[in-house]
């Protein structure tokens, strides 16, 4: 599947077995890219929130 | 018997596609990923449609994982680590509450509530001291509290931030090699342990600050040690940090979402097998 980076517009390859959640690297930008939704082979992604404060282990 | 595991996640880390990889492998399981940011939990319906067999809590968030297990278990289901684990791993003072109940070796803590009686709380455990927020990972906003004039200085910078970091949670800083030991508890097992190694110019020994894992003996004292600290919490499935100090090991604190992105080369040992083969054994009993 492929997807534009809302940062670089490149156009990126997602894997196929990516879910909602994951975190892409853009090759072109280096942006991190969060998969928020997919829909009939259609990813959308937008870039990654930062680091939340309670966030961890 | 297929058993029904859900995982509930928020972001998709190594460890969580390394789950679902190993979950997905068993012909015996049907694994379902949830991403809570897209459920709804109806406090007022227990026959809700969340009707998996067994739930894996991984939310990043602490409090959104917490609230959703508080709630999963009030409709009757089966969550790990389940709420009172997570509340009190989450927790760095109730783990330290958790710790000195069982007489569980931990460094000397003090807890102040204003900047004034910080600042003299310090001196009961003497500098250099560690200033530590009671709620967070990865070392952040840790800070080190190595004389008074520094101390007053990162003391009131936290006036600044949410109120929670007013409870003033400061340990002695324990005299130890630049490294600390994790190990890996799941169910009455340490699993695997390592060393975390300092990064140069960083003394916490945290791997997302660059600190390095290399493997780590499980020795007695670190088996018993974790089995110990791993009780103390509640149990499950645990990262339990400790340290060396001159008077042998001190358990800082317990982690209940765990990575292991890095113990698993570092060690050889399959985590995720070992999780899934946990949550499957759990149902079957």
């Amino acid at each position: 599947m492929k997807v534009e980076c809302p940062e670089c517009l490149a156009e990126i390859e997602v894997p196929d077995d990516v879910i909602v959640g994951e975190v892409i690297e853009c090759p072109e930008c280096g942006a991190e890219l969060e998969v928020y939704e997919i829909k009939e082979g259609q990813v959308k992604v937008r870039v990654a929130a930062a680091e939340e404060e309670d966030w961890g282990e | 018997m297929t058993i029904k595991i859900a995982m509930l996640y928020e972001r998709v880390r190594w460890e969580e596609k390394a789950i679902k990889k190993e979950a997905e492998s068993r012909s015996n399981v049907e694994f379902t990923p949830i991403n809570i940011l897209d459920i709804i939990l109806k406090l007022f319906d227990k026959g809700t449609s969340l009707d998996h067999d067994i739930f894996l809590q991984r939310a990043i968030s602490l409090f959104k994982g917490l609230y959703c297990t508080a709630i999963l278990e009030f409709l009757g289901k089966t969550v790990v680590n389940d709420f009172n684990t997570s509340v009190t791993c989450g927790d760095k003072l109730l783990s330290t509450l958790a710790f000195l109940r069982r007489g569980i070796p931990t460094p000397k803590t003090v807890v102040a509530f204003s900047e004034a009686s910080a600042l003299k709380a310090i001196e009961e455990v003497g500098y250099p001291a560690i200033l530590k927020p009671i709620h967070g990972s990865w070392g952040r906003l840790v800070a080190p509290l190595n004389d008074p004039l520094s101390a007053k200085a990162i003391i009131e910078s936290r006036l600044m931030l949410h109120p929670i970091h007013q409870v003033f949670y400061i340990q002695e800083r324990v005299k130890r090699p630049p490294r600390d030991i994790r190990s890996f508890v799941i169910g009455d097992q340490v699993v695997a342990a390592i060393y975390r190694i300092a990064a140069e110019g960083e003394w916490r020994t945290n791997t997302s600050l660059g600190g390095k894992a290399e493997p780590c003996k499980i020795t007695p004292e670190i088996e018993e040690m974790s089995l110990k600290a791993a009780e103390a919490v509640g149990g499950g499935i645990l990262g339990i940090d400790m340290m060396e100090s001159p008077d042998g090991l001190v358990v800082h604190e317990v982690n209940h979402v765990i990575e292991f992105r890095n113990t698993v080369p570092a060690t050889g040992v399959n985590i995720p097998k070992l999780i899934v083969d946990y949550l499957v054994n759990k149902v079957r009993r």
